[in-house]
C-alpha cells in the first residue's frame, strides 16, 4: 500500500514537472464557423511545432462578446493571455493604461526583432499608439470592397464604376434592364468610417483620437450628408436595396442575384465563392470625384490580437513565440487563402504573389491592393472611446432615414450628439 | 381556521435547511442587485482601472436622452399587449380544450409543447420563418399585397416580435388555465348547467371567478416573462431594430452594458428596471389580489 502511494506521488512529480517545463497560454477569440476551423489549424500547428509553449485557443462568441468576456475576466483578475480585440472596440482597451501590454515590446523584451515597417502600410498603425508603437497585432484584417455580378452588368452593358459618379449612370441602365444596382452589408463600417478614409477626411480631432482623447465627432460634414442624401436618393429609385442593419439580410439578395452589386468585406471572398454559382468579381470601394479626385486607401476592419498585462516572464515568452509563428509568411499565407483576410506583412503577400495565388485568383487580391493605396493625414486609423455604441447609434438613424422617419441632417445630428457624449464620457473614465 | 400559537424550543436544524437558500438568493440576487446599485452612481472604465463617484449623473443621463424613454413607452406597451394576448388567448384555449370530450389529451399535448422551446431557439426558428429571404411568412403576407418587411419597417417589427412572444407565452398560461379549469368541483359546474343556459354568462359568472387566483398569478408571471425573458427572443430576431423601435428596456441594458462597456449607465438601467418590477409588483399585489378570491 505504502509503496503504492509513493509510487503515485513520484508518478504526479513526474507529471508536474513535464507540465512545468511546457508554457501554457490562453487565446481568447470571436471567430465561428470555419474561421474557427482555421483557427484551431494554426494554433495546433504551433503546437506541435515545438514544445515549451501551448497555446490553447477559446471561442467566446461574437466579437463584442469576447470583449465582454475579457472585460470580465480582467476585473476578475484572471484575463487571458491574447485577446483577439475588434476595431471598434480597440479604443476601449488601448486607451486604459496598464490593461494590455503592447505587442512590440513583447517581440523586443523576448529577443524577437519587431520591425513595424514589415508590416503591410494600411495594416500598420491601425491598432499603434501615437508614435507609432504597434500595440496590437492586426490578426484578420480586412477591408470594404465592391463585389459585382459580371452577367447582370453585362446585361446592361456597364463596368463595375470607379466613382460615385459613374455609378449614377451605370445604376439608370441597370434599372431600365430591371435590375437593383446594389446592397451593402455595414453601414457604420463602409459609408461612415472608410468614407473618412477614403476621401482623406477628418473623423475626430486629436488627429482621429491618436494624439489624444477626442471630444469632437465630425460625421456631421457636409461630404458625408451628401453621400448619404444621395443613398436616400438611390434608394428612393430603386437603385439601392436597403434591408436593413444585419450583415447576412444584404449580402443574399447579392447571392441570389437579386442586386448586381454588393459592398462587404475582402474577408467574405471565400464564402461568396462557395455560396455563389455565378460569375463574380472584386474592385475597390467608389469614391466621389467631386469630393476628392486624389482618394485612396481604407481603413482595415476585423481584429487584432492584444496581450492583457498582468502575466508572468515565462507567459509573455510563450505570447512573443506565438506572435512570432502568427506573423510568418507561411502562416499568414494559410490564414490569407483560407479565409480572404488580407496578408498582414510584406513578406507574405510577396509569397502569396510568387505561388502565382493572385494569378489565379485576382480577386483575392484587391483588398490589399486597396489597402496598398497612397494614405493621407486621416487614413491611419481611428481612435474613439465607447465607439461601438455609437456604431449603434448610426444603424439605428440610418434606419430610420432609409424608412422616412428622420431627415439626414437630423440624423447625423443625432449620431453625433450620442457620439460626443460617448467620446466625453470615455474621456472621464481614462486616468 | 383558528390560529395557535404554540411556541416549542427551538432547534437550530430548520434554520440550516434554508440556510443553502439563503445563501442562493444572497449570491445570485442581493449581491448583485447591491453591485448595480453601487455601479450606477460611478462612472468607470470599463477594464476597472478607474472610477469616480458620479452622484445621479448616470440617472439624468437616462431621462433626458429621448431614445430611453422611447424605449421605456414601447416595453410597457409591449409588456401590456403580449401579456394580454398570451392571456387571453390561453384562457379561450384551455376553456375549448376542456369542453372537449373525445381526443382531448391529444390537444393539450399539442398547444403544450411549445412551451419546451427555449425563448433564443423561439427566435432563431422565428427568424427563418420571418426573414425575406427565406421565409414563408413574408411570401405569404406578400400575395395579399401587404409589403411585410420586419427588417425596415418598424411597424412589422413589431408585431412580429409580439406575435412570437404570444406564441411562445400561450402555452404556459394554457396548462396553468387548465389545471385550474380542472380544480372547479364539478358539483358546481353542474349546478350552474341548472340554474343558467347562457354558455358564456356561466362562464363569466362561475368560471372566470373561479379561476381568478390562477389568473392574477400568470399577470404576475406575464408581466415578467415580457419584461425579461423576451430578451433571448429579441437577440435573435431583431436586435432592437429597425431605428431602435423593437428595444426593451432589458435589451437597452445589454446594449450599453455588453456592447457599449458603459458601465455605469448600464447599471443605472438595471436599477431602473428594478424598481419598476418592485412597483409593479407593489400594485398587483396592492390593488388586483384584493379583487381576487381564493
Amino acid at each position: 500500500m505504502k509503496k503504492q502511494i509513493f509510487r503515485s506521488i513520484a508518478f504526479l512529480g513526474m507529471f508536474s514537472s513535464a507540465a512545468m517545463a511546457t508554457t501554457s497560454i490562453e487565446w481568447w477569440h470571436g471567430m465561428g464557423g470555419n474561421l474557427g476551423e482555421t483557427v484551431n489549424k494554426m494554433a495546433e500547428e504551433f503546437n506541435a511545432s515545438q514544445s515549451d509553449y501551448r497555446v490553447v485557443p477559446i471561442y467566446k462568441g461574437t466579437y463584442e462578446e469576447t470583449m465582454t468576456a475579457g472585460i470580465s475576466a480582467f476585473r476578475a483578475g484572471e484575463a487571458p493571455h491574447i485577446i483577439q480585440i475588434f476595431d471598434a472596440g480597440a479604443a476601449t482597451l488601448m486607451n486604459a493604461k496598464g490593461a494590455a501590454k503592447s505587442v512590440q515590446e513583447i517581440m523586443i523584451e523576448n529577443g524577437y526583432g519587431f520591425d513595424i515597417e514589415d508590416y503591410v502600410p494600411g495594416v500598420r498603425y491601425f491598432y499603434g499608439d501615437d508614435k507609432g508603437n504597434m500595440i496590437g497585432m492586426p490578426f484578420n484584417a480586412s477591408t470594404p470592397v465592391l463585389y459585382y455580378n459580371k452577367e447582370l452588368l453585362a446585361k446592361a452593358g456597364v463596368q463595375p464604376p470607379k466613382t460615385w459618379e459613374e455609378f449614377e449612370g451605370i445604376a439608370k441602365k441597370l434599372k431600365a434592364k430591371g435590375i437593383a444596382a446594389f446592397s451593402q452589408s455595414h453601414t457604420p463600417w463602409i459609408f461612415f468610417e472608410n468614407f473618412h478614409s477614403r476621401h482623406n477626411i477628418m473623423m475626430t480631432d486629436q488627429n482621429n483620437g491618436f494624439s489624444g482623447l477626442p471630444k469632437k465627432l465630425n460625421y456631421n460634414n457636409k461630404h458625408l450628408a451628401m453621400h448619404l442624401t444621395k443613398m436616400k436618393e438611390w434608394k428612393d429609385k430603386g437603385y439601392y436595396n436597403y434591408y436593413g442593419s444585419n450583415w447576412g439580410d444584404n449580402q443574399t439578395p447579392f447571392e441570389k442575384q437579386e442586386v448586381a452589386m454588393w459592398f462587404g468585406s475582402s474577408g467574405s471572398f471565400g464564402g461568396l465563392k462557395k455560396s455563389t454559382d455565378f460569375d463574380f468579381g472584386t474592385t475597390y470601394l467608389p469614391y466621389w470625384n467631386s469630393v476628392n479626385k486624389d482618394a485612396g486607401t481604407t481603413f482595415i476592419g476585423g481584429a487584432a490580437l492584444f496581450s492583457m498585462a498582468g502575466h508572468s516572464k515565462a507567459e509573455y515568452k510563450a505570447v512573443a513565440a506565438f506572435f512570432d509563428y502568427m506573423t510568418k509568411p507561411e502562416t499568414q499565407y494559410f490564414w490569407h487563402k483560407e479565409t480572404g483576410y488580407v496578408p498582414i506583412t510584406t513578406a507574405a503577400y510577396e509569397l502569396a504573389k510568387k505561388d502565382g495565388y493572385y494569378k489565379a485568383n485576382p480577386d483575392a487580391e484587391v483588398g490589399i491592393l486597396q489597402l496598398s493605396l497612397d494614405g493621407g493625414e486621416w487614413t491611419k486609423g481611428y481612435r474613439m472611446g465607447f465607439y461601438p455604441q455609437t456604431r449603434e447609434s448610426i444603424y439605428r438613424e440610418i434606419d430610420r432615414v432609409m424608412s422616412d422617419k428622420t431627415s439626414v441632417d437630423n440624423a447625423l445630428k443625432a449620431i453625433v450628439k450620442d457620439g460626443e457624449k460617448n467620446l466625453s464620457r470615455f474621456a472621464r473614465t481614462v486616468k | 381556521m383558528a390560529t395557535k400559537r404554540v411556541q416549542f424550543s427551538h432547534s437550530p436544524i430548520p434554520y440550516l435547511f434554508i440556510v443553502p437558500q439563503l445563501a442562493i438568493i444572497a449570491v445570485f440576487f442581493f449581491w448583485p442587485a447591491l453591485q448595480a446599485l453601487y455601479l450606477s452612481f460611478m462612472l468607470e472604465d470599463p477594464w476597472g482601472l478607474s472610477s469616480q463617484f458620479v452622484g445621479f449623473e448616470n440617472y439624468v443621463e437616462l431621462f433626458s436622452s429621448s431614445e430611453y424613454l422611447s424605449t421605456f413607452a414601447f416595453t410597457l406597451l409591449y409588456s401590456s399587449i403580449v401579456t394580454v394576448f398570451s392571456l387571453g388567448v390561453a384562457l379561450v384555449l384551455a376553456v375549448k380544450a376542456n369542453a372537449i370530450l373525445r381526443g382531448q389529451s391529444t390537444y393539450q399535448l399539442l398547444l403544450t409543447w411549445v412551451y419546451a422551446i427555449a425563448p433564443a431557439a423561439a427566435g432563431i426558428m422565428a427568424y427563418f420563418i420571418f426573414n425575406r429571404n427565406i421565409g414563408v411568412v413574408p411570401e405569404f403576407l406578400n400575395s395579399f399585397g401587404w409589403d411585410f418587411r420586419p427588417d425596415t419597417n418598424s411597424f412589422d417589427a413589431t408585431a412580429m416580435v409580439i406575435l412570437v412572444s404570444v406564441w411562445k407565452q400561450v402555452p404556459v398560461n394554457f396548462v396553468f388555465f387548465l389545471a385550474g379549469l380542472n380544480s372547479i368541483s364539478k358539483s358546481v359546474r353542474e349546478a350552474a348547467q341548472m340554474d343558467c343556459e347562457s354558455d358564456s354568462r356561466r362562464f363569466w359568472t362561475i368560471t372566470f371567478p373561479l379561476l381568478a387566483p390562477t389568473a392574477f398569478f400568470l399577470l404576475v408571471i406575464n408581466i415578467t416573462y415580457a419584461f425579461f425573458e423576451t430578451f433571448g427572443l429579441i437577440d435573435t430576431l431583431t436586435q432592437g431594430r429597425p431605428g431602435g423601435s423593437t428595444t426593451t428596456l432589458v435589451y437597452k441594458v445589454y446594449q450599453d452594458g455588453f456592447i457599449g462597456a458603459d458601465l455605469g449607465l448600464s447599471s443605472a438601467q438595471s436599477v431602473v428596471l428594478m424598481l419598476l418590477v418592485l412597483l409593479l409588483t407593489f400594485v398587483q399585489f396592492k390593488f388586483i389580489e384584493r379583487k381576487v378570491h381564493y
